[in-house]
């Protein structure tokens, strides 16, 4: 057969499509217990778990913000948590029209011999886990790959390791209930210009999508989870428009119709720049047979953390804050920003650390 | 770099967005000389250089039949040709806004070891006669790969060297200025069912844009030609939309939107049927970034041919018989074919067992 169909092939063809809904996006609330602590520390917050519970409710009650969004990635033990009044999170999103989905990598691992490239590990046991995440209310999953630029990179090898492992992780994913979003992440990291990133960003997504094929992954039961195609970090930024045009004409190149939606990684990108690139894409003239959308981190989580500082009266102005980004991300996925979102403190702020671990 | 982009980027993606050009197709008339003994074989006219042209300026001398065209293929004999005037084809077709192009493989050889599977054959020099045929007026060419489906066909084998073939004559089309229509023709002979074929064709389209995205070509200035996805010939037909379906869905699942254009080949169905599942593509309601086109050979000429007989006295109603079915097929890109446009001839099965070209 060429594409694998399951007894979820409808639900995922479903749930997929719905993740793609124009105006709507994906927040990243998945930040492992190591990476949150980081968040956490930043604004001298103890990284317990009541912490990690209460900026994860603080995300998820922020009164408006939910309807901008059409999934939650969650990280394992988030799954499991409920608001301080004991609702499960995953029926707060529900409610809100909003689908939980779990990340299910298990991080990356260096591959001997390379200059530090990396796969990625977690499918032992993976059908196992997902089929325990699907009865715990996810509906699609994340995986990342990550892949940088170099002399020397990406390599083929680091190339065909990677591609092969989403693949692998796709069809077990769909094998079990939940769409997978598919995430090769090229740093940004580098003295790189853009035609450099467009030229490895196009190479390492037809390497994924031929993978995808021999793997038989139902295409249209996936989202794609690619960077944005940008000058490298210490080389001289460019024009919003200059990276649309980029970025889409690498996806024109090499990703088939079938898939509903491209959902974009913000990288080390600010909030305000994240939002007005995804913003050029969508005015840009063209053949966009997918939705261009945003699974934003950092990029939707920062001004709000900030707002925050840990403090119960903080909590209203954080909301304020994320509902201010997620309204401008919306805005930005049908193309109608117009860039005067409140600049709350640190929208504008580079949020690039080299190198960056999650 | 990713995609090659040399002196002629510009002038490809513009000539193939324009053969793209919704309405339009192509004529498939770039029989060699073989191929085109038996068509003449089979109204009894003789397989000379003179009935060859005449068939060819019977064609391209059709009144109104030239609108419904974007570009027409040629074999390396009549890129050379003139009309009996002395009009060189090239210019006939220039002059009514039809881009000519020029086959450029030079047939198929068996894969040692396989069970009849092959690959095609035409590398040699095929960067030095590319640039001629840009200086005598071609602007895209055409190569044929085929496949295909057995029990244990296609091979990995062959899939890969006809992906890999495939890409190679596409780079260096792209270096001297043709725009390369990829072909990667799977057969129809078969009991297999459409989800067969449906599967073949999806394996062997991922292979082949992988194999292009290697090698650098750049998409914009190519065409694919395909087969649609069929039934094989052993097996029960199905309705124009399910063949509209399964193929616009497999096309969605490998094809990027970077291609401008589709235009498919007829393989062995009749005139007709052709058309009809041409249209049907075209009326489907999903989301196809590519335009939905013909690039036909026997599905154009076969009627044209029979009332032809080769005598002079029938050109006329010949070149009636070639406008029907280039505006049947210019229609049916448009999803507004009617159907009913044919004679009885406009029905009749083309399908040939083991055709060769």
């Amino acid at each position: 057969m060429s594409a694998y169909k399951g007894k979820y092939y409808d639900e995922l063809i479903a749930n997929a499509a719905y993740i793609g809904t124009p105006g709507k996006g994906i927040l990243a609330a998945d930040e492992s217990t190591g990476t949150i602590g980081k968040r956490l520390s930043s604004i001298n917050v103890e990284n317990v778990e009541s912490n990690r519970r209460a900026l994860r409710e603080l995300l998820f009650t922020a009164p408006g913000a939910l309807q901008y969004l059409s999934g939650v990635i969650l990280f394992e033990e988030t799954l499991y948590q409920s608001t301080a009044a004991g609702k499960p999170f995953v029926e707060v999103l529900k409610e809100g029209g909003v689908l939980p989905g779990i990340k299910v990598d298990k991080g990356t691992v260096e591959l001997a011999g390379t200059n530090g490239e990396t796969t990625t590990q977690g499918l032992d046991g993976l059908a196992q886990r997902c089929q325990k995440y699907y009865e715990a209310g996810a509906r699609f999953a994340k995986w990342r790959a990550v892949l940088n630029i170099g002399s020397n990179e990406p390599s083929q090898l680091a190339i065909n390791e990677n591609a092969n492992g989403l693949a692998r992780y796709a069809i077990i994913c769909q094998e079990n209930g939940l769409v997978p979003i598919v995430e090769p992440e090229i740093l940004v990291d580098g003295p790189h210009d853009i035609s450099k990133c467009a030229e490895v960003t196009e190479r390492v997504l037809a390497a994924v999508y031929k993978a995808l094929n021999d793997h038989h992954v139902l295409l249209e039961g996936t989202l794609l989870k690619p960077n944005m195609v940008t000058p490298g970090s210490d080389s001289k930024k460019v024009a919003p428009e200059v990276v649309a045009e980029y970025t889409v004409r690498a996806l024109q190149r090499t990703m088939p119709a079938a898939v509903p939606a491209v959902v974009f990684l913000s990288g080390g990108q600010s909030e305000e720049e994240a939002t007005l690139n995804l913003n050029a894409m969508n005015k840009l003239q063209g053949k966009k047979p997918w939705t261009l959308t945003f699974s934003f981190g950092r990029a939707l989580q920062q001004s709000t953390l900030k707002a925050w500082a840990g403090k119960e009266e903080n909590i209203p102005k954080a909301q304020a804050a994320l509902l201010t980004r997620c309204k401008a991300n919306s805005e930005a996925t049908l193309g109608t920003y117009k860039g005067n979102a409140t600049l709350a403190e640190g929208a504008a702020e580079s949020l690039h650390v080299k190198d960056y671990k999650y | 770099m990713s995609a090659f982009v040399g002196k002629y980027a510009e002038e490809l993606i513009k000539t193939a967005k324009y053969i793209a050009t919704p309405g339009k197709g192509i004529l498939a008339a770039d029989e060699s000389t073989g191929t085109i003994g038996k068509r003449l074989a089979s109204i009894n006219v003789e397989n000379i250089e003179l009935n060859r042209q005449a068939l060819r300026e019977l064609l391209f001398t059709s009144p109104n039949a030239l609108s419904c065209l974007s570009g027409v293929i040629l074999f390396e004999e009549t890129l050379y040709q003139k009309t009996s005037d002395g009009k060189p084809f090239v210019e006939v077709l220039e002059e009514n806004g039809v881009v000519p192009g020029i086959k450029v493989d030079k047939g198929t050889v068996e894969l040692a070891g396989t069970n009849g599977e092959t690959t095609t054959q035409g590398f040699d020099s095929l960067g030095a006669r590319c640039s001629q045929y840009y200086k005598a007026g071609a602007r895209f060419a055409k190569w044929r790969a085929v496949l295909k489906i057995g029990p244990t066909e296609p091979s990995e084998l062959s899939i890969q060297q006809n992906a890999q073939g495939l890409a190679r004559y596409a780079i260096i089309c792209q270096e001297n200025g043709l725009v390369p229509i990829v072909e990667p023709e799977v057969l129809t002979d078969g009991p297999h069912d459409i989800k067969k074929c449906a599967a073949v064709t999806e394996t062997v389209l991922a292979a082949v844009y992988k194999a292009l995205n290697d090698h650098h070509v750049l998409l914009e200035g190519t065409l694919l030609k395909p087969n649609m996805v069929t039934p094989g010939s052993d097996s029960p037909k199905v309705a124009a939309e399910v063949i509209a379906e399964h193929t616009v869905t497999a096309l969605r699942r490998t094809v990027p939107p970077a291609v401008p254009g589709i235009v498919f080949l007829s393989g062995g169905q009749s005139e007709e049927e052709a058309t009809f599942n041409l249209n049907a593509m075209n009326k489907l309601e999903v989301l196809k970034p590519w335009t939905l086109s013909f690039s036909f050979g026997r599905a154009l000429q076969q009627s044209t041919l029979k009332t032809w007989g080769g005598k002079k006295e029938n050109i006329g109603k010949a070149q009636e018989a070639f406008l029907a079915r280039a505006k049947a097929n210019s229609e049916a890109s448009l999803g507004n074919y009617t159907g009913g446009s044919g004679t009885g001839l406009a029905s009749e099965s083309l399908f040939v067992k083991g055709y060769k070209y």
